[in-house]
């Protein structure tokens, strides 16, 4: 050991496992136990032989790479990154012109975001498999991912926000997706002295429409107090209609939060009755504040499109009573989790020495009954002990987030101890608890936190991976880990590395969606302005100093691919359709100097490249993706002359020149 | 542009799964001593080896259909002249007189089914050492690629394979 002279509290589960992390190096299944036996066990659960397929496909958020991963459990492999909120050199995300404008916002182009929580779409409390959304937190935003392609079609940004983070948490049949201000800011946001945060500082909890693809909208927005919200989950069952939502800084500071804003022992999870709120504002209550914000989704022509919209409606709590109410929760709560039977409300108190656990039942008597401790702008204050089911003690240090398995128990993780601890929901006593490496933030469990878990694995989503893996100098990848949870005592089965940092995850059979892939585009469909749907409708039109080249590509050439009478500066377009009807035949296209990247362009679809050359010569592109035999030779040349030189335009294939 | 779904065809499964192809139905064989001999070692019938592996069989066809051919023209156009000219060797073999090498089913089975045609069939195999690029999947309607076979018969000079004839 002895390279860390800090290990802390990450290593204590492994100390207490086998010793010491070197053993765990040398030996291999560090944390899966020490026997042969055991090992073969745990090697025999997640071996996905060559050639089958995974039990699930599991999307965990990229994080800091704004993108989505997906992979396959219980094998751990990886299957395909989708970007989302950052540009993608791979396949030309947010270069292209066709989908450029995913990434506008009203602070203009914005080709990076921290993505945490992704959020499969549900129908009647049960992921159904249409859609996942993820969240940006940094420049507020909602992604739609359709899984019949795993593309990203659709994002919108949030106006009166900063710092979504308890995002995009959806309603039982996806009628709303939720947006919150981790960062609460002036509303409107202007030009004031950040010590006037107590005074002038205010939260949102925004619903976005989100049932209707190519549709979402801001449909109505909450004015809460200046506090951080941060995670949510929706009722369900008899809790459907509400939504809940952790908050913490209720001391209302400005700065060194970590000190100001853990001195009181409570902060609240705020209900939401999102009923309610429809109600209101269809009888006119609220206010239409007038803002900006982009909505971008991808057309009927697979091109991007931006729309600015210019107002939201506002609704306070003050003026729609019975909207909103708190519940008093210890300590800073992170995590709000609600069981599969929509009764039961668990938060990761993360500086609480217990896990609170709310009873939806008692806290709709507690209303009923008026059974105030205060009223905080408009909000009544429910009492804590009016409306708690139970208390978990000796849950870890550090409780973060609960998921469940629809089997009467909930799964904890415990930051700080490192540690996932499994309850049992109505006794609220401890049962089983297993080491994770290291310092644990989300879990998943397939469907854990909808009506209907698939309690079989459990993912650890650990912060701190240190000597799980090879070294790979000062920046290593995050670590994931597998846990079975079908037997009484949960049994460690895999590590493997992931994208990013992976906040939230989430998983569904793979049956749901495998048979539902789109494996190709209809050519005859294809409506960009620039396609050719066959080499006879191929062209090089000039127009002024921008030049478009409806270009084609099929095994093994490009049509034209042989193109002079460019001219330095040109902006040249090379709208580039792939011919081919069959799946798993994309072609790529990159032209030498170019200043963006690459296309990756699947069969059927035109995807455009904008060149612009800055000297004379004869430049080479060539398809990227190795596509046949004859990939090596399906190349092209563009000929470059001076500004203003009287090269004629012309161009070809094998050796026929066209012109116009 | 509405996105196509299609499922994996019986061939693809069968590769996912890492088995062999399925034994041909050798009790089918009712050709003529040359061909059987043609497709012993093949695992091909002898009706696939000349009429192809795939949907069409024994197709009876009448006098050239203008409006038809007329139909397989633009087809041929968006789908195949990417690869196949009439009168040259391109990408693929020239196809205006591949009517006088190959039966009409075999025309229209290496259209709708050209990925297992390029797998297991010889003639194909043979062509694909030839040619290097395995003919992709660009139709997959029945009527299309009866349109395009319309198109090669109307641009057809010398006489057409007839059952039983050479490949």
């Amino acid at each position: 050991m002895g390279r860390s002279s800090n290990r802390g509290l990450y290593l204590l589960g492994a100390a207490l496992a086998a010793g010491t992390v070197a053993t765990f190096a040398c030996q291999g299944g560090g944390g899966v136990g020490t026997g042969a036996g055991d090992l073969a066990a745990a090697a025999q659960a997640v071996y996905v032989a060559p050639g089958s397929y995974d039990e699930f496909y599991a999307f965990m958020s990229g994080g800091f790479s704004g993108n989505l991963t997906v992979m396959g459990l219980p094998s751990g492999r990886l299957l395909k990154t989708v970007p989302v909120f950052s540009q993608f050199p791979e396949n030309g995300w947010g270069y292209t012109d066709e989908t450029k404008a995913m990434l506008e916002t009203s602070h203009g182009f914005v080709p990076w975001d921290d993505a945490h929580h992704p959020e499969l779409s549900m129908t009647d409390g049960v992921p159904d498999g249409r859609w996942i959304f993820i969240n940006g937190n940094n420049t507020p935003r909602v992604a739609r991912i359709d899984l019949t392609t795993f593309e990203t079609t659709e994002i919108i940004e949030i106006p009166n926000s900063a710092g979504n983070h308890a995002s995009p948490f959806i309603t039982p049949n996806s009628d709303y997706l939720v947006a919150s201000t981790r960062f609460s800011v002036p509303i409107p946001n202007r030009d004031i002295s950040i010590e006037e945060y107590k005074e002038n500082f205010k939260g949102t909890i925004s619903f976005i429409r989100a049932s209707q693809p190519g549709q979402m909208d801001v449909a109505f927005q909450i004015l809460m107090p200046g506090y951080n919200y941060d995670l949510a989950h929706a009722g369900k069952g008899p809790s459907d209609g509400w939504i809940f939502f952790t908050s913490y800084n209720s001391e209302e500071e400005h700065t060194l939060l970590e000190i100001n804003a853990s001195r009181k022992d409570k902060d609240f999870i705020a209900a939401v009755n999102w009923r309610r709120a429809e109600e209101c504002v269809a009888s006119g209550a609220g206010r239409t504040d007038q803002v900006r914000y982009q909505h971008n989704y991808i057309d009927d022509r697979h091109i991007a499109v931006t729309e600015e919209k210019t107002s939201v409606r506002v609704i306070e709590p003050a003026d729609c009573g019975n909207l909103v109410y708190f519940l008093p929760t210890p300590k800073s709560p992170h995590g709000v989790d609600v069981d599969p039977t929509g009764e039961y409300i668990a938060a990761g108190g993360k500086l609480a020495t217990v896990i609170p656990v709310h009873s939806f039942t008692k806290m709709m008597a507690a209303i009923e009954a008026e059974d105030f401790e205060q009223i905080i702008d408009g909000i009544p204050v429910l009492k804590y002990e009016s409306v708690l089911a139970g208390e978990v003690a000796d849950a870890g240090l550090g409780p973060l987030h609960t998921e469940f398995d629809g089997k009467g128990y909930a799964y904890t993780t415990a930051f700080i101890s490192s540690e996932v601890v499994k309850w049992q929901i109505g006794t609220w006593q401890v049962v089983d608890r297993i080491p994770v490496y290291y310092s644990v933030g989300h879990l998943m469990i397939p469907g854990g936190d909808s009506r209907q878990p698939a309690g079989k694995y459990l993912v650890a989503l650990n912060k701190i991976t240190k000597d799980r893996y090879l070294p790979t100098g000062p920046e290593l990848a995050h670590s994931a880990q597998l846990i079975d949870i079908s037997g009484d005592k949960m049994r460690l089965l895999l590590d493997f590395p992931t994208q990013g940092e992976p906040h939230y995850a989430q998983a569904i059979a793979a049956d749901i969606i495998k048979d539902k892939q789109v494996q190709f585009f209809s050519l005859a469909e294809n409506r960009h302005p620039w396609a050719a749907r066959s080499e006879a409708e191929t062209r090089v039109v000039r127009q002024g100093r921008n030049v478009h080249v409806a270009m084609t590509a099929i095994r093994s050439h490009f049509v034209p691919d042989n193109i002079e009478g460019l001219q330095v500066g040109d902006s040249v377009f090379f709208h580039v359709t792939n011919l081919e009807q069959d799946w798993d035949v994309p072609h790529g296209f990159a032209a030498m100097g170019g200043n963006t990247a690459e296309l990756l362009v699947m069969p059927g679809q035109t995807r455009t490249l904008v060149w612009v050359p800055q000297q004379p010569g004869v430049y080479p592109f060539y398809c990227t993706d190795f596509c046949s035999a004859l990939h090596q030779e399906m190349q092209g040349y563009a000929r470059v002359s001076p500004r203003g030189a009287s090269t004629p335009m012309r161009w070809g294939t094998g050796g026929t020149w066209k012109s116009n | 542009m509405k996105p196509r779904t299609t499922f994996l065809t019986a061939l693809l499964a069968v590769a996912a799964c890492g088995g062999d192809a399925p034994p041909a139905d050798a009790s089918a064989s009712t050709a003529s001593g040359a061909t059987a001999a043609a497709a012993a070692g093949t695992g091909l019938s002898d009706v696939e080896m000349e009429q192809g592996i795939g949907p069409i069989r024994d197709l009876q066809l009448g006098a050239v259909d203008d409006a038809l051919a007329k139909e397989g023209e633009a087809a041929f156009v968006t789908k195949c002249s990417a690869c196949h000219k009439l009168e040259e060797r391109y990408v693929g073999p020239e196809l205006g007189q591949i009517l006088s090498r190959r039966r009409p089913e075999f025309v229209m089975n290496q259209i709708l089914n050209s990925n297992e045609m390029v797998q297991r069939h010889p003639v194909v195999k043979e062509l694909l050492a030839q040619y290097y690029t395995p003919m992709p999947v660009q139709v997959t309607d029945e009527a299309e690629a009866r349109a395009i076979l319309e198109y090669l018969r109307s641009v057809q000079t010398g006489a057409a394979s007839t059952p039983g004839g050479s490949q």
